[in-house]
């Protein structure tokens, strides 16, 4: 369903849609993802990985393994360079430290989680590099490993950077060490900082209500099917192909190119189709690995992981720890609030807290608040992006917060949120001011929404609400787009397609040319082929990839109308572009399809080809409100979800049914992160669940249809109202959950995820307090 | 290495000799021997259907049978599910409802679908999930795929009615 909340132009492609163009090769197995890449004389690389959560390496024996027949290189990080690290080589804005990045990659001194890699193997088949892998004998000193974020922040804790730098401004990553002269010891807490608006004291004193709740999440991973595989071929003349999948091609180069201390222009990186990342497969972990195989052996090397490396060896998303305090008037006002976000980072900094910290209260007009953020690292996996990184999280505290806010002054939650919604002019409680937002107009579809009015029937049923915010991203990105002689537009972009851009991108070039969507034929680039373009995340390519393909279609249809007036002899300011017509203004006589003018390029001048780069500013923020019906199993405490309505305010669905995609597919991840995923860890940190069958992610058979609805806001910062919409949806579905879970049993859930076990001890320790009241 | 065995089968029609280890599945066979990529590994263990097959008409996870068992079956992958001048009417319903993003669960969700909808056309919403409850999709939430699945059923259903 689509509501549309302000007068829109009509658009003749943009709104529609189309088949999508890589369709047909996804249906019938033809397309090529990161495994699918098999070349001649190829090896199969295998990475060892560290069986203790805390130690330190004391040697690597390689030799035995060197010695099985069928092995041809074994690596570990003693080949390659190692950057030091230290604060003072970070500069302003360092994306990351290259030296944690490349102990990520294979760990030096120290391993730091369950499944750190330590070595890899390259040998004739993927059953010996296993083996081999068996042959290589590490001896480490174990070391006490520190599991969660408060026993990290311990006094005594066990340090995992000795050198490692708390940083203090939100902006800049975390993650320096300190330099040897520095006598300053190490912390665990990466980066700790505070956001503050107003007079707190004065908020509070003005409550009629106050709540104070702390809140427990654990880790869960991005879940993509496609596991991680890398291809690499190191040329004679010192050029390196990698064939891989990723959110960026551009990222895996530059990042490699740091771990292996080579120039970016040495590799390219031809980027395979990608099943699945949510922002997990932004990082390098195989791509330095199987390039360093391939230069020791001369021959290209495939690395894969197993499913279990994956959830050993790739991000996760933060566990935390959360506490938030809101006191609001009788009338449902919000006068002040305050929260505390730790993070777990995993082994190395770099949680999400500052996104989390600055979504966490996005959806609200707050005049008198704070939110302290803390990153903290711990003894399990780095953990990486994760679909609107951090606020899920942040919006599962604050949602249950407001839902009981709003329950106690026995106000309606919609109207509670209304009463407080963010809207043009709102000053965010962590500074920035919002452009026009479509907040208010999703809250009153969902008021207006049969799902709100509808009666819910039966024991232990009950229905919850929540709302979220993600502020979406930009960057920079490049297209580049030729003229077919026969009425096409091939068009090359730099954003790999994870869920239907290429048709969202290629839409808007053929809405610009008049053309139908299939007539613009788009492809991803690799990294000698296409301009820089920043990582597919952040909801970021329909809108600065879109940009950059309106742009690249503006350049051509510039030019054709030029050649027009050229043909015709005319000045080009007498010739437009109409419905796919190039015609003169006022010679109804002159005109041309754009398949005739096509077709007479190469004799009257040559090719044309537009071309684009862009680093687009006008990014519009996305809100999202989801209505959640469950029932609990009193006997087992398991939850079903009964129907379930996401509504979102989408700016301009360029291709509504992939916008629906990307909303359903959103809130069933939060379903999954609500209910039953989580990383179990033993006492040594080992974690006990890293299979499919034990980390259970939602199947068909554990949902019913997820209702959407698309309210359109278009966002004046871009060229056809584009907002991104792939993230906001996994923002509220946990705190929607918990709150129909506390409606159909009156028991609030604060800790994550809420799976049988724990809803029923939450169930019979609310019995027991009633009892013995 | 191991000594190599020499392997008859059929694949999509096609009379099959090939050399595998006893080690391999038939899921390494088919992409790692015989270079037919379509069908996926997820999980290689049983637990995401991305690598689904249909040996001798049952849906079978192909991670969990060994290439050497594929002796004297006939075996459909996602390469054989198009007819030579279109695709089958679950690629089309697919294509149609969306009911893909990143596609790499896709081959297999269209396999189990085919192995339903070859039976029983007619499906309803809740036998086709129970039914494609062991195929992991992580990016659509299943609702455009259940969808593909009942329409690319009465496109089937009226097919064979007017077939016959
Ligand atoms: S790869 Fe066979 S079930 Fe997952
Ligand atoms: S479409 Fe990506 S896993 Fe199903």
């Amino acid at each position: 369903m689509v509501s549309t909340a302000e007068n829109k132009t009509q658009y003749k492609v943009v709104g529609t849609r189309p088949i999508r163009h890589d369709g047909l090769e996804k249906v019938t197995g033809q397309a090529r993802y990161s495994a699918d890449i098999n070349l001649p004389g190829m090896l199969h690389g295998k990475v060892l990985r560290s069986p203790h959560a805390h130690a330190i390496i004391k040697s690597i024996d390689i030799s035995r393994a060197l010695a099985l027949p069928g092995v041809e290189s074994v690596i570990t990080s003693a080949d390659l360079p190692q950057p030091s690290g230290r604060v003072a080589d970070l500069g302003e804005g360092a994306m990351m430290n290259p030296k944690f990045l490349s102990n990520n990659v294979l760990a030096s001194d120290k391993v730091l989680y369950k499944g750190h890699a330590v070595a890899a193997v390259a040998a004739a088949d993927q059953h010996v590099a296993e083996e081999a892998l068996g042959r290589i004998d590490v001896e480490y000193e174990v070391l006490p490993p520190v599991l969660n974020a408060v026993d990290a922040m311990k006094e005594g804790a066990p340090i995992l950077h000795e050198r490692l730098y708390t940083a203090e401004n939100p902006f800049v990553r975390p993650g320096g060490l300190r330099d040897d002269s520095d006598p300053e010891g190490g912390s665990n807490v990466a980066s700790h900082f505070v956001f503050e608006l107003g007079d707190l004291e004065k908020g509070f004193a003005e409550a009629d209500v106050v709540v104070e709740r702390g809140f427990r999440t654990k880790a869960v991973h991005q879940g993509y099917i496609e596991p991680h595989s890398a291809t690499a071929m190191w040329n004679r003349d010192g050029h390196v192909t990698i064939w891989c999948s990723s959110q960026g091609q551009f990222a895996m180069r530059d990042q490699s190119a740091l771990i292996l201390d080579i120039s970016m222009s040495q590799i390219k990186v031809i980027p395979l189709e990608i099943g699945g990342g949510f922002g997990g497969k932004t990082l390098v972990y195989l791509e330095p690995v199987a390039a360093l195989l391939s230069k020791m052996t001369g021959r290209p090397v495939k690395v894969s992981m197993s499913r279990q490396e994956v959830f050993e060896g790739t991000g996760p998303t933060s566990g935390s720890f959360m506490k938030v305090k809101m006191g609001a008037t009788k009338d449902g006002r919000i006068t002040a609030t305050t929260a505390t976000l730790i993070y777990e980072a995993g082994a190395f900094p770099g949680s999400p807290i500052n996104p989390g910290v600055q979504c966490m209260f996005g959806p609200y007009d707050i005049a008198n608040g704070r939110v302290e953020g803390y990153d903290v690292v711990i003894n399990t996996q780095k953990t990486a992006a994760y679909r609107a990184p951090g606020a899920p999280a942040a919006a599962y505290a604050a949602e249950s917060v407001i839902d009981e806010l709003a329950e106690k002054l026995n106000i309606d939650p919609i109207d509670f949120r209304v009463r407080n919604a963010a809207k043009e002019g709102t000053r965010r409680l962590t500074g920035p001011v919002f452009p026009r937002i479509g907040y208010l107009e999703t809250l009153e579809a969902a008021k207006n929404h049969p799902h709100w009015s509808a009666p819910l029937e039966g024991p232990n049923r009950g229905r919850g609400i929540a709302t979220g915010f993600w502020f979406n991203g930009s960057g920079p990105s490049s297209a580049t787009a030729s003229v077919n002689q026969d009425g096409t537009v091939s068009l090359v972009e730099g954003s790999p397609d994870i869920g239907g851009t290429r048709a969202a991108v290629a839409m808007q070039m053929a809405e610009v040319l008049g053309l139908p969507a299939e007539d613009v034929h788009p492809s991803v680039g690799d990294t000698d082929s296409i301009g820089f373009t920043s990582t597919t995340g952040g909801s970021s390519v329909a809108f600065k990839t879109g940009w950059a393909s309106y742009e690249a279609a503006q350049d051509i249809k510039r030019q054709m109308i030029e050649r027009a007036a050229y043909i015709w002899d005319v000045s080009a300011e007498d010739v437009d572009l109409t419905d796919g017509v190039f015609h003169h203004k006022s010679d109804p006589e002159l005109r041309f399809t754009f398949k005739e003018l096509a077709g007479l390029l190469l004799e009257t001048g040559g090719p044309i080809v537009g071309s684009a780069a862009v680093n687009p500013g006008g990014v519009g923020g996305a809100f999202a409100i989801h209505i959640a019906d469950v029932e609990v199993d009193p006997e087992t405490g398991k939850t079903e979800v009964l129907r379930y309505t996401a509504l979102q305010d989408v700016g301009k669905a360029v291709h509504p049914s992939y916008v629906e995609g990307q909303i359903q597919g959103g809130a069933v991840q939060g379903i999954g992160w609500a209910l039953n995923e989580e990383y179990f860890f033993d006492d040594e940190g080992c974690m006990t669940n890293s299979s499919f069958l034990d980390y259970r992610m939602p199947t068909s058979l554990d949902l019913p249809m997820i209702d959407t609805v698309m309210v359109e806001v278009p966002n004046p910062g871009h060229p056809f109202g584009v907002r991104g919409v792939g993230e906001v949806p996994i923002v509220p579905p946990m705190a929607a959950i918990a709150n129909a879970i506390k409606a159909a049993t009156g028991v609030r859930m604060t800790n994550l995820p809420m799976s049988p076990g724990e809803v029923l001890k939450a169930l019979w320790d609310s019995e027991e307090s009633k009892n013995s009241d | 290495m191991s000594k190599k065995i020499h392997v008859q089968t059929n694949i999509n029609g096609l009379d099959v000799d090939l050399l595998c280890e006893s080690r391999q599945s038939l899921l390494e066979v088919l992409r790692d021997v015989l270079n037919m990529t379509g069908t996926k590994e997820g999980c290689n263990d049983g637990n995401c259907g991305a690598c689904s097959v249909i040996v001798d008409g049952r849906l079978i996870d192909s991670c969990l049978m060994l290439g050497v068992e594929a002796e004297g079956k006939e075996i459909t992958t996602i390469e054989g599910v198009a007819y030579t001048h279109g695709l089958h009417p679950i690629q089309q319903s697919f294509l149609e409802n969306a009911a893909l993003q990143c596609g790499i669960c896709t081959p297999g969700f269209i396999v189990a679908a085919k192995a339903l909808l070859e039976n029983e056309p007619e499906a309803d919403e809740g036998r086709v999930r129970h039914w494609l409850a062991g195929n992991l999709c992580r990016c659509t939430g299943y609702d455009k795929i259940v969808r593909a699945v009942l329409d690319a059923g009465k496109t089937m259903a009226t097919q064979s009615k007017s077939e016959s």
